[in-house]
């Protein structure tokens, strides 16, 4: 998987998540919690939708490396390696 | 036969617009069972059935702005013959009552009403004392002449068409608003507040999530939601509804989630019989009504069957706050987030996580020595998360 198609299923898996999102609007240095509004719930349904898109299962520990768009494309791209 | 009204809403709302119908006329329907949709203050609620038989006809429009206790339905028991005229019921029912009344049915369709001079769907009049328009000046297209909310609606549109409707958000703070200031005149509230080391259950979670895939993962929110169940099931004189005068408790907690809606606002929709779950069916629930709650699928009775409110602060923050009860619930606990905080452990200071709860009471029903027993249980639970 490319970087670009990392960051596009990223994108559509946190649109779901957060429907009210606009997927061009969203910085890739915006926090998903303190800029995006993102709460515990969402950050947990989030972790499973990456684990099934990408059989990637984030541990607690790691989740402030996906805290923005450009973090966690490049977390996902490094476990995918 | 039965008449099927608008069952409440909750306490802060009184009227809702019929968005979709979900049976037609020929539908079996059973205790349960989503028969329409109605979109309110706080979002579309789905309205349940609370009878069992046959939908024989419907009494509401799509679109149509419903107060509480309006007819939607004609009901048929089961087994039981349809009526021969069914359409002067529409003008006939009061919209107060808001349970199943029976139908009183005209003998003769074309006498006049002793006891209501103009015949209006209660759409219609709502509408028209909106309006400040006079029943009296309008001719009705309904079957029969009565007034319905398209006729209304049409004398209004030829009038000044002024008037703009103001914005969901702006109708939801108005709904939170002018319930909380009902809770805060007439609920004589007391705080009880007290600060918890919730270390090893902080422990146990990331112990436990670490061993499971996300999908199995817990929130702390529902270790707390647990501990708090537990607590409201002992505690009988803060679960419950305060109703006429009197304090009803309940046997089952039925456990109202505090949800902060993406972009502003709040619901509070009830994890049913929440102390019949476990630890990961109360997990299960809350993310089901999160996500329900945000997507506008809620039911009518999670928004009116809660017997004590659970205001989670979130997993960092501000760590107290005194709420609002929920009326006609008695009780509201708060959980702050947590902080790290020194602590004394067998004479040690040390780092500890701890939370501070804080439990609103109605002081009708309980006192503070009540409200002392329910955190003393909270803190028993969450010190043992084995036994959740």
């Amino acid at each position: 998987m490319t970087e670009e198609d990392i960051r596009a299923v990223f994108i559509n898996e946190l649109v779901k998540i957060a429907p009210d999102l606009d997927a061009q609007d969203i910085g890739e240095d915006e926090r998903l919690q303190d800029d995006l509004g993102l709460d515990s719930m969402d950050i947990l349904n989030l972790v499973a939708a990456l684990h099934k898109a990408f059989g990637v299962s984030i541990p607690e520990p790691d989740y402030p490396k996906i805290a923005t768009t450009r973090l966690a494309v490049s977390y996902l791209q490094e476990m995918q390696a | 036969m039965a008449i099927f009204t608008l069952p409440s809403l909750g306490s802060d709302m009184e009227a809702g617009t019929l968005v979709e119908w979900l049976v037609s006329p020929g539908d079996r329907v059973s205790r349960g069972d989503v028969v329409a949709v109605i979109e309110t203050q706080k979002g579309a609620i789905e309205i349940e059935c609370y009878e069992e038989g046959t939908v024989h006809a419907l009494m509401a429009e799509t679109g149509e702005e419903l107060p509480v206790g309006a007819p939607l339905a004609i009901l048929l028991a089961p087994g039981e013959a349809p009526p021969d005229d069914t359409a002067e019921l529409r003008s006939d029912t009061t919209p107060a009552a808001p349970s199943i009344v029976k139908p009183k049915l005209q003998q003769t369709p074309a006498a006049p009403l002793p006891f209501e001079e103009v015949r209006a769907s209660p759409a219609a009049r709502l509408r028209a004392r909106e309006l400040n328009v006079d029943l009296k000046d309008l001719s009705g297209s309904f079957p029969g002449g009565g007034i319905v909310l398209a006729d209304v609606e049409a004398v209004s549109a030829r009038g000044s068409a002024t008037s703009s409707k103001p914005s969901p958000m702006a109708e939801m703070r108005k709904a939170i608003g002018a319930s909380m200031a009902r809770s805060k005149q007439t609920i004589p509230h007391f705080y009880l507040s007290h600060m918890i080391d919730v270390q090893p259950a902080m422990d146990w979670l990331a112990e436990h999530n670490k061993a499971v895939s996300p999908a199995e993962r817990l929130l702390s929110g529902a270790l707390f939601v647990r501990c708090a169940v537990l607590a409201a099931e002992k505690v009988q004189e803060l679960n419950g509804h305060y109703v006429n005068g009197a304090f009803q408790p309940s046997e089952s907690v039925n456990a109202a989630i505090a949800v902060a809606l993406r972009g502003g606002g709040l619901v509070a929709p009830a994890l049913m019989d929440a102390n019949r779950l476990n630890l990961s069916e109360t997990m299960d629930g809350m993310r089901d009504l999160v996500s329900r709650a945000r997507s506008g699928r809620l039911r009518n009775s999670e928004m009116t069957e809660g017997t004590i409110t659970i205001s989670s602060l979130g997993e960092t923050g501000a760590e107290a706050m005194a709420g609002i009860i929920f009326p006609p619930q008695v009780a509201l606990l708060c959980i702050g987030a947590p902080q790290i905080r020194p602590w004394v452990v067998d004479g040690d200071i040390v780092p500890r996580r701890v939370v501070t709860l804080t439990l609103s009471v109605d002081h009708r029903v309980s006192d503070g020595r009540l409200a002392a027993r329910f955190i003393t249980e909270f803190e028993t639970r969450i010190k043992d998360p084995d036994s959740l």
